[in-house]
């Protein structure tokens, strides 16, 4: 594995400068399914989770990458399933017309 | 890392974005966070593919449980429950990178010193936005008390426990793999978090779970640093700067500095010297049947609910005011300011779920010069974010806080259990100001008899 400091910054600070400008178009209504959904995207952590579980040679190992595994497919698929039910609110009626 | 893999993490990362992408418009915002979904099942179906040596049926067993288990939950919350919900996801994440960054540490893989300092990054922001996360989970369930938990020497204790943090991560630096100050380490990390949070106020809750939620995506983009991950660094500085942005517009909102809600003990300092001002005025009283009559003649009205509306659970009632003054021609619209839930745009959710459209739900900055047109705002269950002396009042505790311009309007009717002050303890002029009227009782109680009323018109 080779460690690729400079390349990784440039890709962190991109895409930090890319998450604001998304994130600051998005209107205050769904500030709410905003948050559950990036809450649902750092779930992302899984695929770290795996890789560890993978990758372990010790009981130690396998017992730390197996907890994360778990933890991390909690936030994901609780993360995704939440806010998909908060934006099927806003999804159901455009305007007030009775 | 095999090629076919960092193919598939560019996939995901372009859906997450263009996931994110599609949250500007509230009726496409849906797809995108499907879109986002399809990016994560691809990152996981290339992360299993590329690691052949996976424990097959520890992860298949360990999985359905999670997914499960998460599904239901997700599937059942209340949408008032959201903050602890989002706080509670957030909490997983948090353990899950800490533990991975944990384990990669102990590995003997870790050689380059920026690797450990990624590793032992994530350990502590994992660590306390994990046990952070759950303590602010415990006090939006109300397992905890809401209210700020303190005790002498509190910062003391907290700057002590950082000192040691700090030694402990010099020793970790000098010898990664050893797996007993690791432990140590991840211990006062999750004591720490526990401690910054339990003093925090139950108010102060949208704030709290923005910073933990940048938290945990900076610790997910540091553990992309540390396994050589784009797709973790991408997505972790996503959410990181999300997490900043919603934190940002929380405290602006409360007029107060970041440092002053993770460390200020809000409500305990808090006594203002505006105290007695309610009983100095004279207080005005209204009838259901005048509420209606008065809103049924209204030209325009404007309806600015706040968590109280929630904790009456009135949501439907008002929807159904709505609905009834709609059909009498009034234009009816509805203030919402930043903090009037338990976390950003929480309001807008609970109105929403009650099938109030959001075309009618209006952001303070927006609705703020209409007040001065409107023939009655009706006031639900909210009280520091409609005070005028945030305004005009330089000694209120509040002076300077964004609050709706309520009192500029020609009429003003407060819905209120009673007279008792807000849950900073900060008296509010506007009720008695000449234009206001109260309405005494039970949110939703006052707001039925009302819809009632007006139907008979």
């Amino acid at each position: 594995m080779h460690f690729n400091w400079t390349t990784e910054f440039y890709i962190f600070v991109l895409a930090v400068f890319v998450g604001f400008q998304l994130i600051s178009k998005v209107p205050s209504v769904l500030h709410t399914p905003l948050m559950s959904a990036t809450n649902a995207i750092h779930g992302i952590i899984l695929v770290g989770a795996l890789s560890l579980l993978a990758s372990g040679h010790t009981e130690a190992d396998f017992w730390i990458g197996l907890l994360a595994v778990f933890l991390a497919t909690l936030n994901v698929v609780g993360g995704f399933v939440v806010t998909d039910r908060i934006l099927g609110m806003f999804q159901k009626k455009p305007s007030g017309k009775e | 890392m095999l090629e076919f893999e960092q193919a598939g993490y560019l996939v995901t990362a372009i859906f997450f974005i263009a996931g994110m992408m599609r949250l500007k418009t509230p009726a496409r915002a849906r797809s995108g966070n499907l879109l986002s979904a399809a990016g994560m099942a691809i990152a996981v179906l290339v992360t299993v593919v590329a690691h052949p040596h996976l424990p097959w049926l520890a992860t298949l067993v360990v999985v359905a449980i999670g997914g499960a288990v998460g599904f239901l939950v997700a599937k059942r919350v209340k949408m008032t429950a959201m903050p602890q919900m989002v706080a509670l996801f957030n909490a997983m994440g948090g353990g899950a990178a800490s533990l991975v960054s944990l384990g990669s540490l102990l590995h003997a893989n870790v050689t380059v010193v920026g690797q450990s300092v990624a590793a032992l990054f994530t350990i502590i922001v994992g660590a306390i936005s994990f046990s952070g996360s759950l303590i602010a989970f415990f006090k939006l369930q109300e397992w905890l008390s809401g209210r700020p938990i303190t005790y002498p020497l509190q910062k003391w204790v907290n700057g002590g426990v950082l000192v040691i943090l700090a030694a402990v991560v010099v020793g970790l630096m000098a010898s990664p793999h050893n797996a007993g100050l690791a432990t140590v380490l991840i211990l006062l990390a999750l004591l720490e978090g526990i401690m910054v949070v339990l003093p925090i106020g139950g108010a102060d809750m949208p704030v709290v779970i923005s910073l933990l939620n940048a938290f945990t995506g900076l610790a997910a983009a540091a553990t992309g640093f540390l396994l050589d991950n784009n797709v973790l660094i991408i997505a972790g500085a996503l959410v990181g700067a999300s997490g900043t942005i919603l934190t940002q517009l929380m405290s602006r909102a409360m007029n107060r500095s970041i440092t002053n809600i993770l460390f200020g003990a809000f409500g305990k300092t808090v006594h203002s010297g505006v105290v007695g001002t309610v009983d100095d005025g004279v207080v005005t009283h209204a009838t259901v049947e005048d509420v209606a009559m008065l809103l049924a003649y209204s030209r325009k009205v404007i309806v600015v609910p706040g968590y109280g509306l929630a904790v009456a659970r009135a949501q439907q009632e008002v929807r159904q005011l709505l609905e009834k003054l709609s059909q009498r021609n009034v234009d009816v619209r509805f203030a919402i300011h930043p903090v009037a839930g338990r976390m950003p745009g929480h309001m807008n959710v609970l109105l929403a779920e009650a099938n109030v459209p959001y075309d009618k739900l209006f952001e303070m900055d927006s609705i703020n010069p209409e007040f001065k047109d409107t023939d009655v705002t009706l006031v639900i269950g909210a009280n520091d974010v409609t005070n005028p002396a945030a305004k005009n009042q330089p000694n209120s505790p509040l002076y300077g806080m964004p609050v709706l311009n309520v009192d500029q309007s020609r009429k003003i009717i407060v819905l209120k259990r009673g007279m008792s002050p807000g849950f900073a303890g900060i008296d509010n002029p506007l009720y008695t100001n000449s234009k206001t009227s109260m309405l005494f009782g039970d949110a939703r109680d006052s707001l039925n008899e009302l819809v009632r009323a007006v139907e008979e018109m």
